[in-house]
């Protein structure tokens, strides 16, 4: 018999390996993410999958699937706690939406339309944070960065380059280049790196796209992050 | 109607497009208009609230006359709102907090490209700009909040009327956008 696990009441199979994130995503149920993309190693820093397993918060993107366990994802509390940390995460760096390329196609905002945020709760920290527009085919905004690190693991296990890692610890946390000058323009990133298009946000930007598909168009403008989610993944595996 | 509910609006740090895109709800103001009737706003020149139902606010606070409006909002309103992408973080009058003020002021009243008679305003009527631009809830209550920038015509009319048909306000996801 195939092992299963319960997520909000509905019993789902798994394989051995699996994350529960990985088996909820093969299951068409959908928990939210932002630092997990499925093709790389998962990193559960964003906090946003916290899903409650057997009573125990757990990150669903790296916790693995045991046989019976009990997970609770949509309830009242657990959708408060993940509006409160998409809050915390706009209020920490500087997600001005209305003057970002992004808007509209940018996840940490489709993950704060998906929870009905309306508000930021916080005080702002408007924390002050380099730009970097040396490179002549990418931007570099640390303002939208989020430390994800989905650059940085995107470099390493697609693009074969080391060209971004996080640096600094709490507040001063921050992404850094790996090049002598710090600068974007001095390493080997290209326009067609995965690291280049990977970012949820729109801390790393191509130059001269931003405004191709016009604002009310764009990925999340009519259409939520947990459908488009679960659609990419199946498509992927051809269903 | 005898007790008609009474309206508010103000713009601190903005720009009036919220209060633009609020008229962009057309012939449905006619409608409103049976049923509210419109305090201290751009709409009738009153100078000051009094006893209010409903406050919308836009923008943000940056100097420190809107600081004393806000104040006077949540004193006078029942439910005071945050309108739009400033009210709520800031907006884009908040992209000069990362620049000291001094340095704001010399750009653009002594160093600008094309100042004649460079001088930076102290007339004594001028209120004294913040060293920050802030959103309106660091510096008092706020019960509800419209994001958008602006917010769409259709947001303001389904906050008004959830409120007025005395249901809870609630945004679908099709109305809620920061940009």
């Amino acid at each position: 018999m195939s092992k299963t696990i319960t997520i909000d009441g509905k019993v789902i199979p798994f394989e051995e390996g699996q994350t529960i994130m990985e088996a909820a995503t093969a299951a068409g149920i959908y928990i939210p993410h932002l630092c997990h993309q499925p093709e790389f190693t998962p990193h559960g820093s964003c906090k946003l999958c916290t899903v409650k397993v057997n009573g125990r918060n757990c990150s669903a993107c790296t916790f693995p699937a045991m046989d019976g366990q009990d997970v609770l994802s949509e309830t009242e509390e657990l959708i408060d706690d993940r509006r409160k940390i998409t809050q915390m995460l706009f209020v920490e760096g500087n997600h001005l939406c209305p003057g970002c390329e992004k808007t509209g196609n940018c996840q940490l905002q489709a993950v704060a339309y998906h929870l009905n945020m309306l508000d930021n709760h916080f005080p702002l920290f408007y924390p002050d944070r380099e730009v970097d527009a040396s490179h002549p085919d990418v931007m570099l905004d640390r303002n939208r960065c989020i430390l994800c690190t989905l650059c940085v693991r995107a470099s390493q296990q697609k693009d074969g380059k080391n060209v971004f890692a996080v640096s600094g610890r709490g507040i001063h946390k921050h992404l850094i280049v790996n090049s002598d000058s710090g600068l974007l323009k001095d390493t080997d990133l290209e326009a067609t790196d995965r690291a280049a298009h990977i970012c949820p946000t729109g801390a790393i930007l191509i130059k001269r796209t931003g405004y191709r598909v016009p604002i009310g168009e764009r990925i999340y403008d009519h259409k939520e992050i947990d459908q488009v989610s679960l659609e990419a993944e199946h498509v992927k595996h051809g269903e | 109607m005898a007790n008609k509910i009474r309206v508010a609006t103000t713009s601190l740090a903005g720009c009036f497009g919220c209060h633009m895109s609020f008229l962009d709800i057309d012939e449905r103001m006619l409608q409103l208009a049976e049923v509210v009737e419109f305090d201290r706003s751009p709409i009738t020149d009153i100078e000051h609230c009094t006893n209010c139902d409903i406050g919308l606010i836009e923008g943000g606070v940056c100097n420190s006359e809107n600081v004393h409006v806000l104040r006077e909002f949540r004193k006078n309103c029942k439910i005071l709102v945050a309108v739009g992408a400033c009210a709520i973080n800031g907006g884009l009058p908040a992209l000069r907090n990362h620049i000291p003020l001094e340095e704001c002021l010399n750009e653009a009243y002594i160093e600008g490209i094309g100042v004649e008679k460079p001088k930076i305003p102290s007339d004594i009527e001028l209120p004294l700009l913040l060293n920050q631009v802030h959103p309106i809830h660091e510096v008092v209550k706020i019960d509800y909040f419209l994001p958008g920038c602006p917010p769409s015509a259709d947001v303001f009319w389904k906050f008004l009327t959830d409120l007025i048909e005395g249901r809870e306000p609630s945004l679908p996801y099709e109305l809620v956008h920061y940009d």
